[in-house]
């Protein structure tokens, strides 16, 4: 391989990890609204009839705020496109501060 | 030679360190510490939100119909207030995405949008506690309200220092001083920003939606 491919595969290789478009943005706001205002509907649980069961709510509210903070970290924080060493750093955090409150909450018996 | 070290770029590259800061790492310092600052912070509202957890129904030794906070919840204002909140995130990707473009301008209106989109979720949160003591919830009336002015009065300071670093950005841009070189500086401000975001997804669903039994 020459240093001219090299250096072309360099730049294909670039563009596919550039940060998103504005559109790309805004797109992602808005599942983020629409998201948020699914949530907010779970509230007002005659709107849905399915909310009025709690464990399902509880279970839907939980993956909407796991996704909704998905799509922040990865997309307006730019964690997709950047150094994995910031993923793992934060996820680092995360994961820590998730087991330890687990233990605590557990030492305290809150799941009883 | 020339190939080898091209293609040791591209290896490099494809481990994801395709940022060259001068630094042994090969990533920026400053946003290392920052985002160690962040992980470091899910464990300050970790805490935080586990002893809300654990109050928010305890009403204390006081009277037994002392108010706690689930008690005057008002849903679809803290709604508002979340999404007011959450699309700021946008206007602060769009004030870095201008600012690489070198569009000073749009860059200062983002900024501002952002800052104030800050403003009106913190005038929210005033308004909320100014309700919630007129309804007799105090800060020291029982353990429950305690907790819950602890960890939202304290995502609001972390929202309020956002604002003053995003209109420090925004005076050094009208100052000049704000260039496409410095997209660092409003990407970590950026960080901080998002960060404060993601806690409140967190409070907004673990804290008011998810019903107490």
């Amino acid at each position: 391989m020459n240093m001219t491919e090299t250096v072309t595969e360099t730049a294909t290789h670039e563009e596919s990890h550039d940060h998103p478009s504005d559109w790309d943005y805004v797109k992602i706001a808005l599942l983020l609204g629409a998201i948020t205002a699914v949530e907010v509907l779970t509230y007002f649980e005659s709107a849905i009839t399915v909310f009025e069961n709690n464990a399902f709510t509880i279970a839907s509210l939980i993956v909407m705020m796991v996704v909704k903070f998905y799509l922040v970290a990865m997309y307006f924080m730019h964690l997709k496109h950047d150094n994995s060493i910031f993923t793992k750093l934060f996820g680092g955090g995360l994961a820590l501060a998730t087991i330890v409150y687990i233990i605590a909450l557990s030492a305290f018996e809150f799941w009883a | 030679m020339a190939t080898a070290t091209v293609d040791a770029a591209v290896d490099s590259h494809d481990e994801g360190g395709h940022d060259d800061h001068g630094t042994t790492t090969g990533i920026s310092n400053t946003k290392l510490a920052m985002w160690v600052f962040l992980g470091s912070e899910c464990l300050l509202f970790g805490g935080l939100i586990s002893t809300y957890l654990l109050y928010k129904t305890n009403r204390g030794p006081g009277p037994e119909n002392t108010v706690i906070p689930t008690d005057v919840f008002d849903i679809p204002f803290t709604s508002v207030s979340s999404f007011v909140l959450l699309m700021s995130s946008l206007t602060m990707v769009l004030a870095l995405s201008a600012l690489t473009r070198g569009d000073n301008p749009a860059t200062r209106a983002w900024l501002l949008t952002t800052a104030m989109l800050g403003g009106v979720f913190i005038g929210g949160q005033v308004y909320e506690f100014t309700s919630f003591i007129r309804e007799g919830v105090g800060f020291t009336h029982n353990p429950a309200s305690s907790a819950f002015y602890t960890l939202t009065g304290f995502h609001g300071v972390h929202v309020s220092l956002g604002i003053v670093m995003l209109m420090s950005l925004y005076v050094a841009s009208k100052q000049g001083k704000l260039q496409p070189k410095h997209t660092e500086t409003v990407e970590i401000v950026g960080l901080y920003w998002h960060f404060v975001d993601v806690v409140w997804i967190f409070i907004f669903t673990v804290i008011y939606l998810i019903p107490v039994d």
